[in-house]
């Protein structure tokens, strides 16, 4: 299921929020509408977090994580730091890390099984990004851009990646991390994926000014119209005139 | 609001397809950076969204000439380049796109609206250039410019340059027009006014008409005089408008006249003859001696720290005959010395009295030939100078000063060439009236004979002739007068043949109307 929203009137949800497999972060001070859009989807299923990180609402930036662990910026205080530990389930690890490029969202672009990573990151944060989220770590670029984490959005299914990515560049991401790919926009023509929408195996938010065409090509990539009931009849009609032909 | 296809399509030149466009979904190429494909970006990014549809003109009736803002006032027909300019300019968002294309729309001209298709190429997004036509229309107000409100008040003119000579005759202005014409010197000017003894030129700025002083200065022995009146003052400000008048006397001595210098001032001329004919005027005076042949420049300046008049002037001039010429043998330049005896024209068979003068015309005078000149002898001349010179018996008795050659009127009325003339506003002197219908006539016949005289001189005279433009005359009547004048008596012709003319490759082709308007 993909659905559109906004935050204090910016599209860039995946700025605002956080989704992963088995929780959810959202930014403090968003509207009520805003909060319904996740609430509505996940339900009970995972947990929703109201928090900020090192005092400032962009946490999908400031942080990194996926079904397994949480990474959050060094600036983050101790007291943010122990609502999230009594807010996410017990089983997911959390860390802080202590990295020259602070904004984690940014540089970091992961599912639960692979990463890909900001060429310049230290060698400790991969390290720590291996332990933590473990996943495989591969420092890459995305269309000649450094910050991966904000051109890219990632989840178990599939990917979507800035829309100046060749052909060959795409192919090449695709064996890495085992996930089709696809280039292409959100809101209207941006290309800044990551900042863009929030993702994970079976919702995808993305900001109000993304348009049908690519609402579809998100969904397609990140098979998400599974959960369609038409999509069941259209492969259930196949069937049948497959059988009666 | 129309689009027009680029020759330059980015995504038909684009190889794979990468990215579905953002607003359609069709398969596009998005490693040029594109989002949306060409159609899309289209349909919906308006580059002329900065520039206005409807606009105002201001135009002046009375002129017929628009406003270019701030103040300038242009003549431009309809659909021209200069109207376009003008309009192009008054539209405020065209820097910020590059302008391909602009036509007139044809409108009825009393409609009052001028209506201009303009194409326009602009970046619409990221390095993705649109081309598009618009349409604007200009609203034509009519106002009244400054220049043609003032002229409804008597505040027409800035400042007015008034030539004036004090000579009975007009000749000197007409070599004056000439070289005025010659050297555009009259473009500035609003108007040209006739009045006694000279000219009156308008100017709307003040440094127009020094333009044309220092004009006059170069080319005629002047004196000038600046006055200016106060118009209005602000006091506010401190600032105040003037008129100006320039007030030009050219020195009353012409071409050929004769003159008897002041003691001291021959002195200082070289130890000149105080009796000498002004055989030159340029910026200078040129005075010489026909006795000595010597030559004298007077300037302006020093001729108007003691002003005299000239003894005889071209109108008195007399007809003698030469009956010998015997040469001295001094010569200067053009100027031969001689002694030549002569006879009054009016006294030939009435009585024998001869004349035995030395003149500077030795090198053009044979005997038999006439010449004009001054006869002194019998001339009451009311002059100081001249009365203390005659006293003492210094004086001579006739002084030639120019060759004579009889014109036939009609060669004179057939001329092959023509002088440009410049239009000019009459002060009608005379008022109105029945009587003075005659004297407007003899006015006119004045006029008529100076300019003869005046043209004459120039056939004379290569040297003046130089300075000024002479015109082919284009008159069919003038060839076939020609050729039939060679069917003429063999006396006759003989004179016709002596008389100075003009070769034909002296003259210019008619570049125009000979008439200014």
């Amino acid at each position: 299921m993909a659905t559109r929203t906004q935050f204090e009137n910016s599209n860039e949800i995946g700025v605002f929020s956080k989704l992963t497999n088995s929780y959810c972060m959202v930014a403090v001070g968003g509207s009520e509408n805003f909060y319904s859009a996740f609430e509505a989807e996940i339900g009970d299923v995972i947990p929703l977090i109201h928090t900020t990180i090192a005092g400032s609402r962009i946490i999908g930036r400031m942080s990194a994580g996926n079904r397994r662990g949480l990474l959050v910026p060094s600036q983050t205080t101790d007291q943010e730091l122990m609502h999230l530990r009594n807010s996410l389930p017990d089983q997911i690890k959390i860390q802080r890390v202590e990295e020259r490029l602070s904004a984690l969202g940014n540089v970091i672009c992961c599912n639960d099984y692979v990463a890909l990573v900001h060429p310049d990151i230290e060698r400790e944060t991969e390290e720590i990004i291996a332990d933590v989220l473990g996943v495989e770590v591969f420092r890459q670029t995305i269309a000649g851009v450094a910050l991966v984490g904000a051109y890219c959005s990632l989840s178990n299914q599939g990917g979507l990646v800035h829309s100046q990515t060749p052909v060959q560049d795409q192919e090449e991401l695709s064996s890495l991390l085992q996930v089709p790919l696809v280039a292409g926009t959100v809101n209207r023509g941006s290309s800044v994926i990551g900042g863009g929408m929030v993702v994970n195996d079976w919702l995808a938010v993305t900001g109000l000014d993304t348009t049908a065409p690519e609402l579809s090509v998100i969904e397609s990539i990140f098979r998400l119209q599974d959960a369609q009931p038409d999509a069941i009849n259209n492969s259930l009609r196949d069937t049948l005139i497959e059988t009666y032909s | 609001m129309s689009y027009t296809q680029l020759p330059l399509n980015h995504q038909q030149n684009a190889g794979v397809a990468t990215v579905l466009c953002c607003n359609c979904g069709v398969p596009m190429d998005g490693s040029q950076g594109l989002v949306m494909c060409y159609d899309c970006i289209k349909s919906t990014a308006d580059i002329t969204q900065g520039i206005p549809r409807e606009a105002n003109i201001q135009f002046c009736r009375n002129c017929e000439r628009f406003l270019q803002p701030p103040s300038q006032w242009i003549r431009a027909e309809l659909e021209s380049r200069q109207l376009l300019a003008i309009c192009l300019r008054r539209l405020k968002g065209l820097n910020k796109v590059r302008l391909i294309d602009a036509s007139f729309i044809w409108t009825e001209p009393h409609s009052r609206r001028i209506r201009l298709k303009l194409t326009v190429q602009g970046e619409a997004m990221l390095n993705t250039i649109v081309q598009q036509s618009l349409e604007v229309e200009f609203i034509v107000i009519a106002v009244q410019c400054s220049d043609c409100a003032r002229s409804y008040t008597t505040n027409t003119w800035r400042a007015a340059v008034q030539i004036r000579q004090k000579v009975p005759h007009k000749r000197t202005f007409l070599y004056l027009e000439q070289l005025i014409l010659k050297h555009n010197a009259h473009v500035d000017t609003i108007s040209i006014k006739e009045n006694r003894d000279g000219l009156d030129f308008y100017y709307s700025q003040r440094n127009h008409a020094t333009k044309m002083i220092d004009f006059l200065n170069s080319v005629a022995p002047i004196k000038s005089k600046k006055s200016e009146e106060l118009v209005s003052q602000d006091i506010h400000s401190g600032s105040s408008t003037y008129k100006f008048s320039f007030s030009i006397e050219i020195v009353p001595i012409c071409r050929d006249d004769l003159v008897v210098l002041p003691k001291k001032l021959a002195h200082s001329l070289g130890n000149i003859s105080q009796f000498v004919i002004c055989s030159k005027v340029t910026n200078t005076l040129q005075l010489l001696d026909p006795f000595t042949l010597q030559i004298a420049d007077l300037s302006p300046n020093i001729y108007w720290r003691s002003p005299f008049k000239s003894l005889a002037t071209g109108s008195e001039l007399q007809e003698f005959i030469v009956l010998d010429v015997e040469p001295v043998g001094v010569v200067r330049g053009k100027y031969v010395l001689a002694e030549i005896t002569c006879a009054r024209d009016v006294d030939m068979g009435i009585n024998e009295n001869e004349y035995y003068v030395k003149s500077h015309l030795g090198g053009i005078l044979h005997p038999g030939d006439s010449v004009m000149g001054y006869f002194t002898k019998n001339s009451n001349y009311n002059n100081e100078i001249w009365d203390k010179l005659n006293q003492n018996n210094n004086a001579p008795e006739v002084v030639l000063v120019k060759k004579h050659y009889p014109r036939t009127s009609h060669k004179a009325k057939h001329r092959a060439w023509k002088l440009k003339r410049m239009a000019r506003e009459h002060e009608d002197i005379v008022a109105n009236g029945n009587q003075d219908s005659r004297a407007a006539r003899q006015e006119q016949e004045r006029i008529e004979r100076d300019y003869e005289v005046f043209l004459q001189e120039l056939e004379e005279d290569r040297e003046l002739r130089q300075t000024i433009n002479l015109y082919k005359a284009h008159e069919p009547d003038a060839r076939k007068y020609s050729g039939a004048d060679g069917d003429g008596d063999g006396d006759d012709e003989m004179d016709e043949e002596n008389i100075p003319q003009i070769d034909m490759d002296e003259l210019l082709d008619e570049l125009d109307d000979l008439t200014l308007q």
